[in-house]
């Protein structure tokens, strides 16, 4: 093995060309065009552009990667984990090309990839599996009802083919479930192109425990302990960490020897995944196992210290397991928090936009994966995981301490993050008592920002000195000086104003019209720039004086303290008058008289229709109606002279549950104005 | 004569520690650090806080401050709540607010004369705001009428006060911005307002001739003589609605034609941007007429022909507030300008000039928020001989080497009596005064004690046409002291009542003297130097080096030159 191309993108195709320098073999990324500046590409010695840009043009295009391996000279493929790293065909497909693929064989791939195939070679092999019954496109009543007698309930009807939770239903009682069953099969069908689900028994408060093997061609299969991933939003893990709080030495055992099983039943080669759910009472039962490098694999590393795509590409390239992998022991205990763009209290929306800044604080037990970097874009193509932050330490406490800790202190400045959701989980009672199921984040409420309203002001206050110092930069005359002193400086932001003077007695600030007891003790512009200003601002509240660094990008303010971090953003100072306007109106783009009008209220109309002209300088001017909708009202008569910016009239937005049925087929106009009417 | 003593004589010679230039613990917020200056002179100038003196001045000049205070806060007031409540009533912004609005977020801003028209009949501040603030990163004289006061209208304060904005402007080569909402003319001053009141006009199409720009802001009313501020300013914009400029209103169109016309059609902002074309730009409000009047600016490509600062502008070493201490209320007692300088300069530094001859005046090479400065400072009130022939010398070296100068007046006048009328007294002030008057560098005087006499007129009294002129609240400026005035007016009755043969009325003198130093006690106080426009506003002592500041720089928006080919003339 010379040359490596990793079939992947962001933190995962980093880490795989670290090991790789580190062994001496050349390193090949590929690349879709929003991507042309990722970090990933940088990282490698030599990248390769699949154009596009959605997945199934680039990073999922089999003939593509190969060709780029082939242009490339790599001799051997590393799929990363997600996208081709468990397609059987793309392992065939690099085999038939003479690459070698790290992974393991096509044929475990497709083992594994039917649940219900893998499950009944497992349970052939002795692995403990849920109790389930495959349910058929022609299931009746009678074999429903015998299946739910084989499960029990609860009982989890799911999708046989695909994952992610797409399709899964719990059933409590009998009752439901033929419902429960054909609502699944429409889902997984609508998902998956496979509407076979199967029905099994459904653990409640389970954990989600999973044991990383790893399998050689001389027939050799380790195991590296478990790790618990229990903390997860919407089938997402979000934290996990090794080794599992709720497995002892007797359990440990039972659980290795149960996945070292399931590994030799599939003769497994390369880095696996068995994953158990586990039951309150120590049962376990096989889930699935998954034939990739798992993005929390760090956390195994950590507390073992073996490289595990070190040891990928050593048995990739026909090497025996290693020494210290088959010999590791636990030390310590790691975990790992996944810091994702989205907004949390949008339901987890993934959020986009360019990073200015991420970084995390110094800290050699604190290892960050992330395939991004200040000035990279999160995209909407992809997956918008920013970083795995990883700490270990010699207990578990320690080890959430120091993460935590390394999270709160991290600049994230750019999309909303999940940041303080992890911190709250870290913290939490339960979590740190080792009180961890997949129901966590259901059942306790994680989404409280980490900086109160009282903090958040004060943070508005530094912004807003902040700000004050960016205007001041190179001036020596005082901040703000008056000799007639009316009003206070404005620093006014979308969500909060902050008022403040520099009078001879210091500052005098006013949040919201609140007077805030804020001194300030320093303000020191530590540079500026086209990336923005960096001020360091010394407040002193209740006595206590506290560092905060605002950094300043355009009108955005990114505010950090040691506990936690606000984001603030100015309000236009000036905002222009067709700012007003609300989306639906129509304005005369000139001063004219109204020649025509095309429409009445009530009519429905689509984006583009033509409702108003206007005749300036012997030209018609046609007003289009700016979004689908209804018009609402038409503020002038013909002949009527009119000024820039005139509302002329405006148009309410459709955000009828009807919608669909009115664009698909137009129905009279006396039914449609009773329904904007109602 | 006066010889320096050795030691040089301290106001309050320190028994503390010398006092750091963060003042109450504030921040160091805005300055560079001090820089090492091993070659310039660093004043020393430390002050006992507890001296019975100190205090006393201190909580005097407190009091004159609060004195000021209380007349700004009328100021502000403008026409009063229920005027200014009515203004907001119709969705108007205040003068101030408009001002505030239109400057840059966090610069500074300098307003003129805001007593103007104390001791009239009118309302303090004379209804119109005037100062030098920061739009769009341009210096600008911004000149905005209080609507809030008879409706903005101008009475003979409001011209003088609108006449020496301009004459700012003009001088130091800053554009203009009228914030116009005004009904002209108070009618029943008229006699007082008409004739010179042509000088606006005049004033700004010549400052547009001079290439500096002028911009009209019409918020509301703008009639009769008000029309022609935007019809004179090389740019205009209206507000919607509010904006009527015309020259006659509907009443006097009726009564001069018999038309009937209403505000829109004579003057609305509509009509001027569409069909008069007087209006440039059309502003759907108060804060649209704002952000195009910043973006007129911003788009002058205006560049100040001035050099910008050229030394260390950090702080003095010694806090401003010992300035409250330091500075005499009681301007029988004289105090060392240099522990002023040492509380105004960069670094306190000051390379004295002559320290050691005509001690009773002090002159030297400062700078001030960098901008190199000569100060010339009364030390002990009188001007002799040696200190007027210094003061030339100085006035002359400033000139050739184009320094701007700072007069710091504590000036009883030049000395009388046969001694000195014989060594020729006259012919040396004389000197001073040529000096000062034919001086073409930029001057800026303050009045930091007594200005009376001639030494009013030697250290660049307003007749002498300083580019900016501000008081401090104790001061005093009078033909001479009230004492003295009064003294005076005492032995020439008593001569001419014994030349007569009259006998001499002890009692009845002694009422008219105590009557006299009132009179001149009241008229030489500041707020009606003040009031009658004789200076350009009366700033706290702790303010002086912040004050000082803006106006060089606003000084160096225009270019300078020394005067030339007198030579330097050794006296």
């Amino acid at each position: 093995m010379k040359k490596l191309l990793v079939a992947n993108r962001g933190e995962i195709a980093r880490r795989v060309f670290r090991t790789a320098k580190m062994m001496g073999i050349s390193t090949v990324a590929v690349y879709s065009d929003p991507d042309a500046e990722a970090p990933h590409v940088v990282d490698a010695d030599e990248a390769v552009n699949l154009p596009g840009a959605a997945p199934t043009d680039t990073y999922l295009d089999i003939d593509a990667v190969l060709a780029a391996a082939h242009l490339t000279g790599a001799d051997a493929i590393h799929p990363g984990y997600g996208f081709l790293s468990e397609n059987e065909a793309f392992a065939s497909a690099c085999a038939e090309a003479g690459i070698v693929f790290v992974g393991p064989s096509p044929e475990a791939i497709a083992a594994m990839g039917s649940k219900i195939e893998a499950k009944r070679l497992m349970a052939d092999a002795g692995v403990p599996v849920l109790p389930g019954v495959t349910l058929g496109a022609d299931a009746t009543a009678d074999e429903l009802a015998a299946a739910l007698e084989v499960t029990g309930v609860p009982a989890l009807v799911k999708a046989a083919f695909g994952g992610g939770g797409r399709g899964m239903r719990i059933v409590h009682h009998g009752s439901a479930l033929a419902e429960e069953v054909t609502a699944a099969r429409r889902e997984a069908g609508a998902a998956f192109g496979d509407d076979t689900v199967f029905l099994e028994r459904f653990v409640e408060h389970p954990r989600h425990v999973e044991v990383q093997v790893f399998g050689d061609s001389h027939g050799n299969v380790a195991h590296l302990f478990e790790r618990e991933c229990s903390i997860q939003r919407r089938y997402q893990k979000v934290i996990e960490e090794a080794p599992s709080p709720a497995v002892d030495d007797g359990l440990r055992a039972e659980l290795c020897t149960a996945a070292v099983a399931a590994a030799r039943a599939i003769d497994y080669v390369g880095a696996g995944t068995v994953e158990f759910v586990l039951a309150d009472d120590g049962r376990f039962f096989f889930l699935e196992v998954n034939t990739r490098l798992q993005v929390e694999h760090p956390v195994t590393e950590m507390v073992t210290g073996v490289d595990l795509v070190e040891a990928q590409l050593r048995v990739a390239r026909g090497e025996p397991l290693p020494v210290d992998l088959v010999a590791a022991t636990l030390d310590g205990h790691a975990i790992e928090a996944r810091l994702y763009a989205e907004d949390v209290a949008a339901d987890y929306a993934p959020a986009t936009g360019r990073i200015e800044r991420l970084s995390f604080g110094w800290d050699d037990d604190v290892r960050v994966d992330s395939g991004y970097e200040s000035g990279s874009m999160v995209s909407t193509y992809y997956d918008a995981m920013l970083a795995k932050v990883i700490s270990h330490a010699a207990t578990r406490d320690v080890a959430i301490d120091r993460l935590a800790g390394a999270l709160v202190r991290a600049d994230v400045h750019g999309p909303t993050t999940n940041r303080d959701l992890l911190v709250n989980v870290l913290r939490h009672d339960d979590f740190r008592a080792g009180r961890t199921d997949t129901g966590f984040l259901a059942r306790h409420d994680c989404t409280t920002p980490l900086a109160s309203l009282a903090v958040r002001r004060v943070h508005a206050v530094a912004a807003a000195i902040a700000r004050q110092c960016e205007h001041r930069a190179g001036q020596t005359l005082p901040s703000g000086w008056r000799n007639v002193p009316t009003a206070y400086q404005r620093a006014e932001f979308t969500d909060v104003l902050v008022e403040y003077r520099f009078g001879r007695d210091g500052l005098d600030v006013l949040v919201d019209g609140d007077e805030i007891a804020a001194r300030l003790a320093s303000a020191e512009l530590l540079s500026s720039g086209d990336d923005g200003g960096q001020v360091q601002v010394g407040l002193v509240v209740d006595d206590v004086r506290r560092l905060v660094q605002v950094h300043r990008v355009g009108a955005v303010s990114y505010v950090d303290d040691a506990t936690c971090s606000s984001t603030l953003v100015d309000a236009e100072r000036f905002p222009l008058p067709d700012d007003f306007a609300d989306p639906g109106s129509l304005l005369a783009p000139m001063p004219g008289s109204v020649v025509r009008i095309l429409g009445t209220v009530g009519d429905i109309v689509e984006a583009g229709d033509t409702i108003i002209v206007v005749e300036a300088m012997k030209m018609e001017h046609r007003i289009d109606c700016p979004t689908a909708g209804t018009i609402a009202a038409i503020l002038v008569d013909v002949g009527e002279q009119v000024d820039t910016g005139t509302l002329l009239a405006s148009v309410d937005d459709h955000d009828h549950d009807d919608d669909q049925d009115q664009s698909a087929s137009p129905a009279p106009a006396d039914r449609e104005i009773e329904t904007s009417g109602s | 004569m006066f010889v320096r003593p050795a030691h040089r004589p301290r106001l309050i010679v320190a028994g503390r520690g010398a006092c750091g230039s963060t003042a109450r613990g504030s921040v160091e917020l805005r300055e560079a650090r001090p820089l090492s200056f091993a070659a310039v002179p660093v004043l020393r100038s430390n002050v006992d806080h507890h001296s019975e003196r100190y205090t006393s001045n201190r909580d005097g000049m407190l009091a004159l401050i609060a004195d000021h205070d209380e007349q700004v806060a009328l100021a502000v007031a403008g026409g009063g709540e229920r005027y200014v409540e009515r203004h907001r009533a119709r969705g108007k912004l205040l003068a101030r607010e408009r001002i505030e609005l239109l400057v840059d977020p966090d610069s500074p801003f300098l307003e003129f004369s805001p007593l103007a028209a104390y001791g009239s009949e009118f309302n303090v501040g004379a209804a119109i705001i005037t100062g030098i603030g920061i739009v769009s990163g341009v210096e600008c004289v911004i000149i905005a009428h209080d609507p809030t006061v008879r409706g903005g209208s101008m009475n003979p304060y409001t011209l003088k006060k609108n006449l020496r904005a301009f004459d700012i402007a003009r001088e130091n080569r800053l554009p203009v911005i009228n914030l116009v909402e005004s009904g002209g003319a108070d009618l029943p001053t008229q006699a007082d307002l008409f004739i010179p009141a042509g000088n606006i006009f005049r004033n700004l199409t010549q400052l547009s001739g001079l290439g500096i720009p002028t911009i009209a802001l019409v918020f509301g009313n703008s009639t009769a003589g008000g029309a022609y501020v935007p019809g004179m300013s090389d740019h205009t914009v209206m507000v919607a609605d509010r904006a009527k400029v015309f020259l006659g209103g509907p009443p006097l169109v009726k009564m001069a034609t018999g038309e009937d016309a209403d505000d829109e059609s004579l003057g609305g902002a509509a009509m001027h941007s569409r069909t008069s074309g007087l209006s440039d730009y059309y502003a759907v409000d108060e804060r649209d007429c704002i952000r195009i009047g910043r973006d007129i600016v911003a788009n002058l490509n205006w560049r100040k022909l001035g050099r910008g600062p050229s030394t260390a502008p950090d702080r003095p070493l010694y806090d401003a507030d010992e300035l409250l201490g330091i500075a005499s209320v009681d301007l029988r007692i004289p105090f060392d300008p240099r522990d002023v300088i040492a509380r105004v300069a960069d670094g306190s530094r000051f390379e004295e000039y002559k320290e050691q001859y005509g001690t009773s005046l002090v002159t030297g090479w400062a700078s001030i928020h960098g901008y190199p400065i000569g100060i010339l400072a009364n030390a002990r009130g009188v001007l002799f001989l040696e200190e007027a022939e210094k003061a030339s010398e100085f006035i002359m070296l400033a000139n050739q080497t184009d320094t701007p100068l700072l007069f710091l007046q504590n000036t009883t006048g030049y000395m009388v009596g046969a001694d000195y009328e014989q060594s020729g007294m006259i012919k040396d002030g004389a000197k001073m005064v040529n000096a000062v008057a034919n001086s073409t560098v930029p001057h800026i005087t303050v009045y930091i004690g007594a200005s009376y006499g001639a030494g009013n007129y030697g250290m660049c009294g307003r007749a002498y046409d300083p580019r900016f002129l501000f008081m401090w609240p104790n001061s005093r400026v009078a033909v001479m002291g009230p004492e003295q005035l009064a003294g005076v007016m005492s032995i020439v009755a008593r001569q001419s009542a014994a030349s007569a043969g009259r006998p001499f009325d002890e009692e009845a003198d002694e009422a008219r003297r105590r009557g006299i130093e009132e009179q001149i006690e009241r008229e030489s106080h500041p707020f009606v130097m003040t009031g009658k426009l004789y200076d350009d506003g009366i700033i706290d002592p702790r303010d002086t080096r912040t004050v000082l500041g803006i106006a060089l720089s606003a000084i160096h928006s225009n270019t300078f030159e020394g005067r030339r080919g007198w030579g330097v003339f050794r006296m």
